[in-house]
């Protein structure tokens, strides 16, 4: 809680936020762990052995040089749609159409890539598709953002709704107007892969990494030294406070939700820039459901967000492999992410439970107010 | 029940809170057939061993008699079957259903729906208590008085017994308050026991059988019937002892010279000022009324620089629309807004800020500080609305804000360890110290204060009080002060205005010797004048 | 398009919107017993889906398609428990447990299916329809609302059961009351926490008897991932209808017939792409919220309120 400023050791300013950091990721860790152990149990109820899926998971993933180049190459992906949640989260605002603005960026992205290849040269064509992925992210989040700040209503369910449309219309620009007459298969014209997004020195991962890693800073400052940053902030901790410190409020709503989804459209452009080239009809990785989980229970800043959508690309990279040794459906990286959702959940309950002295079984302690002033 | 034994008996009841001991080893005992005041100011302890009465907290140590037997309450169903009902401070049934529904709430007796019991019975005490409600009224319309006493009559129903009130005439206009008073009365005759919580001397006094005085968490003193039937001229004296101590009374310290009252004693005498155009012009201010309030209609009055112009009135009567439309919280739907002449009414919250004009909320911690963030960006967040010079992605430097924060904090006596604590730790006096420098630190014009000392202990309402007056007076920061307190009003403010049902009533001259009784009879509508002589 | 007019397009498009609109509307039901109680289940998906997969299992297995019912609704009610345990009891953010239960859902199904049947979808035989004696010869309506299966009135029954339980029961009360004051209800001494995790079970029965409904009638398989976005279909319908059960099946027969819309214009020989009609009924509900504008119908407090406030 930012209330403990004394409660950890004293020592010079730097050794305490690094202590106050080690403490928080030591309270991720813990339900995370528990959540593989759980399931471990699970893997043991279908007849598979954990230890084998675990080590096939991790050294896919993690241990062997091709699992770690590709866990960091679908790091980067996953660490901008973390950033676009974090963004919207920081305003207090859900934004849990991450799957829609995906898909919506990916095929647009994915659709003109072949164009603006041939036409620019290679830098300017990449980054006009990045900026291009990022506006039809960013302007897939405006109508549940208008709704929500113009007429109040709840943008979980209306991010929802716009992800399935998302979803499907993205599926019929790729195999409508976009339809490369190349292939049978329905998707995208392919861009060579000379025209795609560099490499990183020998390896496979390309330099959307690095994209990633500095838009984690650049929000990470933004939300804590800017005006902007600050009224967000503002925004989520109490919207009253932000009506009654006249706060634009329905601009800052706007402007988060479209940074939110614009993040996720950037993840959208380097994944189709960095590997794939060409986007396939009903292709749908569904980074968003999962991620927002973790992302919403880590609470984490946008720096701490890096080694969470790691483990998470560890799993989703080394799970792949896991999963088809153990003869099981991929969606069994699903039941991992629950259970620790679920573990997370409940160590959250128990850190508040150890902080409050005597709770009634009717009621949570009095508000501040009724208890100190009578 | 048994006449032998008193109806509550509570020995060495303790109640700790982090950093506060609310209640330290208190005796209490109540009988049937009696009204029993617990006075004591705010942040006494009164609420708090209530509370855990009527088994909405759970106590540390301390045991309780209810009608000889010994108890444990550990929630308020238990509470309920022991017969202790109690009335809250704000009204707590539902209010989007009928007071039938409401009633039916909660009833023991099975899946159905006895409704034609409850409409009976609700048909025969309301006639017996004299009050009218119908099982149809939509209970969050309803007046608050009407809700109080539909919450009794729900209490009653449901076998209540013991009948404890938390503040009730918070709400209440005086004539709303004596007729809650004859109610008490009549309940008294059928031999129930009625605890009433209060901080008002006066009122203690004159509904009470017996008065039990707290303060800082223990008892301090008691008074018992014969004592209260002899009218003693030094008791009112006494008791005010008991309540806060042998240091100086607060009506002593508030007569002494260099009090509050010397001072604007003093200030009379200064040369008059010339009216010139006024700081604050506002002219038939109109606020459609929303869900459950009253709005406000055709207002008008006007404040020079550095006065301090009360708005006197009931909690209800259109005080929260009047100060929101004001600031450019809500929007006129009729009227305008004048400052040094320039219509500021289309002008939105921030903007009228920057022309000057500030608002301490009535609601504390739901609007005016949010507990999660640091006090620092609490203190600041009104100047990251759009005023803030320099462009939207400015570079803002956390440790400026939190020691200018600090600064602000030493200035206005703010007891924290750092700038940078979370909100959440701040007592409600310090948070509304807070408040009140958020306003004053950005050096206002006028400044909205809407019940600034609500629920504060009589030092911290001084001290507040205290800084408002200086401000007005050496500072030039002129106020509206919205109150339901008159004897704050009367000390504070030249003049003051009576808002009742959402219109302006009169503008009554404070140092009239008779101008509280012209603001209560205006307040009821008996009479509708203009600036009194 | 010369079909359109048709009695029979006409009678496809009845059967095939109350075929689709059921699961919605038992689904859409518990999500009422649940909002109106102050719970958002946004783990709706996740109930339809594992009733879908106990459902179908149950009645392949079990030779019975009663058996397949009854599964899903005890699928649905231990899915609800945990979500009663974590959000009521626990007071774990509402949102993330419901994705959890999602995730779990769609996890566990679709590993079980695969360790079940592989890459084969068998196939369950049809229910047989009951058609009403008198009703049946009506044009249009006879062979298609009144020759149904027995699920479909028994639907139609809880539909009433619903109605009657929210408005003329004391539980019913204080579920309501949970929701919308649940101090108040505290203070009338009923056990906050008890009421809304009822509700929650509840909610997540019916959610599971709905997912059967999907698998064992309106499509006769169990595919993986085969609920698709219908849980938050009836999670919009639960919300707009804002605790009105009549309106509930209003909005259950609205989203039937842009579900099944599709099938019946084919028959009638006009071909709308697969993607068009798993859009429609989710950019229906968009626009109907654009026009209709207010902010009464999903209030932004849903589901965040309560967790802050707490019972």
């Amino acid at each position: 809680m930012k209330g403990d400023a004394g409660a950890l050791s004293p020592g010079r300013p730097a050794e305490r936020v690094v202590i106050r950091a080690a403490a928080r990721a030591g309270q991720a860790v813990l339900p995370l762990a528990a959540g593989l152990a759980l399931g471990a149990a699970v893997l043991v109820a279908l007849g598979r052995n954990p230890l084998a899926f675990y080590s096939d998971l991790f050294s896919a993933g993690l241990f062997s040089q091709a699992g770690l180049e590709a866990s960091l190459t679908r790091l980067a992906p996953l660490l901008l749609i973390g950033i676009g949640y974090i963004v919207a989260f920081r305003a207090g605002l859900w934004n849990i159409g991450g799957d829609g603005q995906f898909l919506m960026a990916a095929a647009v992205v994915a659709g003109t890539a072949p164009l603006l290849v041939e036409a620019l040269p290679r830098a300017a064509a990449l980054i006009l598709l990045a900026a291009i992925g990022f506006a039809v992210g960013g302007g897939w989040a405006l109508l549940p953002a208008y709704l929500r700040a113009w007429h109040g209503m709840n943008e979980i369910i209306t991010s929802v709704m716009m992800s399935y449309v998302g979803i499907n219309l993205a599926n019929l620009l790729i195999k409508g107007p976009w339809r490369s007459a190349e292939t049978n298969v329905p998707q995208t014209q392919a861009v060579p892969l000379d025209d795609l997004l560099p490499r990183l020195g020998t390896s496979s991962i390309h330099i959307g990494l690095l994209v990633a890693l500095l838009a984690s800073l650049a929000v990470w400052y933004a939300l804590r030294n800017t005006s902007t940053g600050l009224r967000l902030s503002i925004l989520g901790a109490s919207p009253r406070l932000a009506g009654h410190a006249g706060l634009p409020v329905k601009r800052l709503i706007l402007g988060a939700f479209f940074f939110s989804g614009g993040f996720v459209g950037l993840g959208a452009s380097i994944e189709i820039l960095g590997v794939w080239g060409y986007m396939r009809a009903d292709w749908n990785p569904q980074f968003g459901l999962a991620l927002f989980g973790l992302v919403f229970l880590g609470r984490l800043s946008p720096l701490a967000v890096i080694p969470l959508a790691f483990f998470y690309a560890v799993l989703e990279i080394g799970g792949r492999d896991a999963v088809r040794k153990a003869s099981l459906d991929y969606d069994f990286i699903l039941i991992l992410i629950a259970l620790m959702l679920i573990t997370l959940a409940v160590s959250r309950y128990l850190n508040w439970r150890r902080t409050v002295a005597c709770a009634t079984p009717a009621l949570p302690p009095p508000s501040r107010d009724q208890a100190r002033t009578e | 029940m048994n006449k032998a034994w008193p109806a509550v008996d509570v020995r060495g009841m303790s109640k700790v809170f982090p950093g506060v001991i609310a209640n330290d080893r208190v005796d209490f005992t109540a009988n049937w057939g009696e009204i029993h005041c617990l006075l004591g100011e705010n942040g006494a302890g009164k609420s708090t061993l209530m509370n855990i009465l009527s088994g909405m907290l759970c106590a540390d140590a301390g045991a309780i008699r209810i009608d000889g037997c010994e108890v444990i309450i550990d929630s308020p169903r238990r509470a309920r079957e022991l017969g202790i009902g109690m009335v809250h401070q704000h009204p707590s049934l539902v209010p989007a259903f009928s007071l039938e529904d409401n009633l039916l709430l909660g009833d023991p007796s099975g899946l159905r729906l006895r409704r034609r019991t409850v409409v009976e019975g609700l048909s025969a005490l309301s006639s017996r208590m004299g009050v009218s409600l119908s099982p149809a009224d939509i209970v969050g319309e309803l007046p608050l008085a009407r809700q109080q006493q539909a919450e009794i009559v729900k209490r009653l129903l449901t076998g209540t017994r013991i009948l404890i009130l938390d503040e009730p005439t918070a709400v209440l206009s005086r004539i709303e308050a004596s007729e809650l008073g004859e109610l008490l009365r009549g309940l008294r005759e059928q031999h129930l026991a009625i605890i009433f919580i209060t901080h008002k001397l006066p009122e203690a006094v004159s509904m009470a059988d017996r008065i039990t005085v707290m303060r800082s968490g223990a008892v301090v003193g008691r008074f018992g019937p014969d004592e209260l039937a002899r009218h003693d001229p030094d008791l009112k004296q006494n008791i005010v002892g008991f309540m806060f101590g042998g240091r100086a009374s607060s009506a002593e310290r508030e007569t002494k010279p260099g009090g509050p009252l010397a001072r604007r004693e003093g200030r009379r005498g200064a040369p008059q000022r010339v009216a010139a155009e006024p700081l604050l012009d506002v002219r038939g201010l109109t606020v459609y009324p929303g869900k459950q309030e009253v709005g406000v209609a055709d207002v008008s009055f006007a404040v020079s620089a550095g006065e301090l112009f009360g708005v006197a009135g009931v909690e209800g009567n259109g005080q929260r629309e009047l100060a929101e439309a004001l600031v450019g919280q809500r929007a006129l739907d009729g009227g305008q807004i004048l400052l040094r002449g320039r219509a500021v009414g289309d002008l939105g919250v921030s903007e009228r800020r920057r022309q000057g004009m500030g608002y301490v909320s009535d609601d504390r911690w739901g609007e005016g500080l949010a507990p999660s963030l640091p006090l620092s960006l609490n203190l600041f967040a009104k100047e990251l609305g759009e005023g803030l010079p320099g462009r939207r992605w400015g570079h803002v430097s956390r440790r400026e804000i939190s020691r200018a924060a600090g600064r602000v904090i030493s200035e206005f006596e703010i007891d924290v360890p750092s700038p940078d604590v979370s909100a959440s730790v701040l007592s409600g006096g310090n948070a509304q110290k807070c408040l009140l420098a958020r306003e004053l630190a950005s050096d206002p014009a006028l400044v909205v204060y809407h019940n600034p000392t609500q629920g504060l202990d009589l030092r911290t309402a001084n001290a507040i009080r205290d800084r408002i007056l200086r401000m007005a007076h050496e500072g030039g920061v002129a106020g509206v002060l919205i109150s339901p307190d008159l004897d704050e009003l009367l000390l504070l403010c030249e003049r003051i205005a009576v808002l009742a049902g959402g219109r302006l009533r009169g503008i009554v001259d404070s140092a009239l010797p008779s101008a509280g009784e012209c603001i209560a009879s205006l307040m009821v509508g008996a009479a509708s004048v203009g600036e009194a002589p | 398009m010369s079909g359109l007019f048709t009695a029979s397009f006409a009678s496809a498009l009845i059967s095939g919107a109350i075929l689709a609109g059921m699961p919605l509307l038992l689904a859409a039901l518990g999500e009422t017993l649940g909002e109106q109680a102050g719970i958002l289940g946004i783990g709706m998906e996740g109930y339809m889906l594992l009733g879908a997969y106990a459902g179908f299992n149950a009645a392949y297995y079990g030779h019975s398609h009663w058996l397949g019912f009854a599964a899903g609704a005890v699928s649905g009610l231990l899915a609800a428990a945990l979500v009663s345990a974590l959000s009521v009891w626990l007071q774990a953010d509402q949102v993330v447990v419901g994705i959890a239960v999602i995730l779990l859902a769609q996890g566990l199904t679709s590993v079980l299916h695969g360790v079940q049947f592989g890459s084969s979808y068998p196939r369950l035989e049809d229910m047989d329809r009951i058609a009403i004696p008198v009703l049946e010869r009506i044009p249009v309506l006879g062979d298609s609302l009144f020759t149904q299966p027995v699920i479909f009135w028994l639907a139609v029954l809880i539909l009433v059961a619903v109605r009657w339980f929210l408005r003329s029961t004391s539980w019913g009360l204080s579920l309501r009351a949970a929701g919308e004051a649940p101090r108040a209800l505290d203070l009338a001494g009923v056990d906050v926490r008890m009421t809304r995790s009822w509700a929650v079970l509840a909610s997540g029965a019916l959610a599971g008897i709905g997912g059967a409904y999907l698998s064992i009638l309106a499509s006769g398989i169990f595919v993986p991932r085969m609920v698709n976005g219908l849980g938050f279909i009836a999670i919009v319908i639960a919300m707009l209808a804002r605790g009105r059960v009549s309106l509930v099946a209003g909005g259950a027969i609205i989203f039937g017939v842009s579900l099944s819309i599709s099938t019946a214009l084919q028959l009638a020989g006009v071909d709308i792409p697969t993607d068009v009609v798993y859009m429609l009924p989710f950019v229906a509900v968009m626009a109907a919220l654009l026009v209709i504008g207010r902010r009464a119908f999903l209030p932004a407090a849903l589901g965040r309120a309560y967790r802050r406030e707490q019972p």
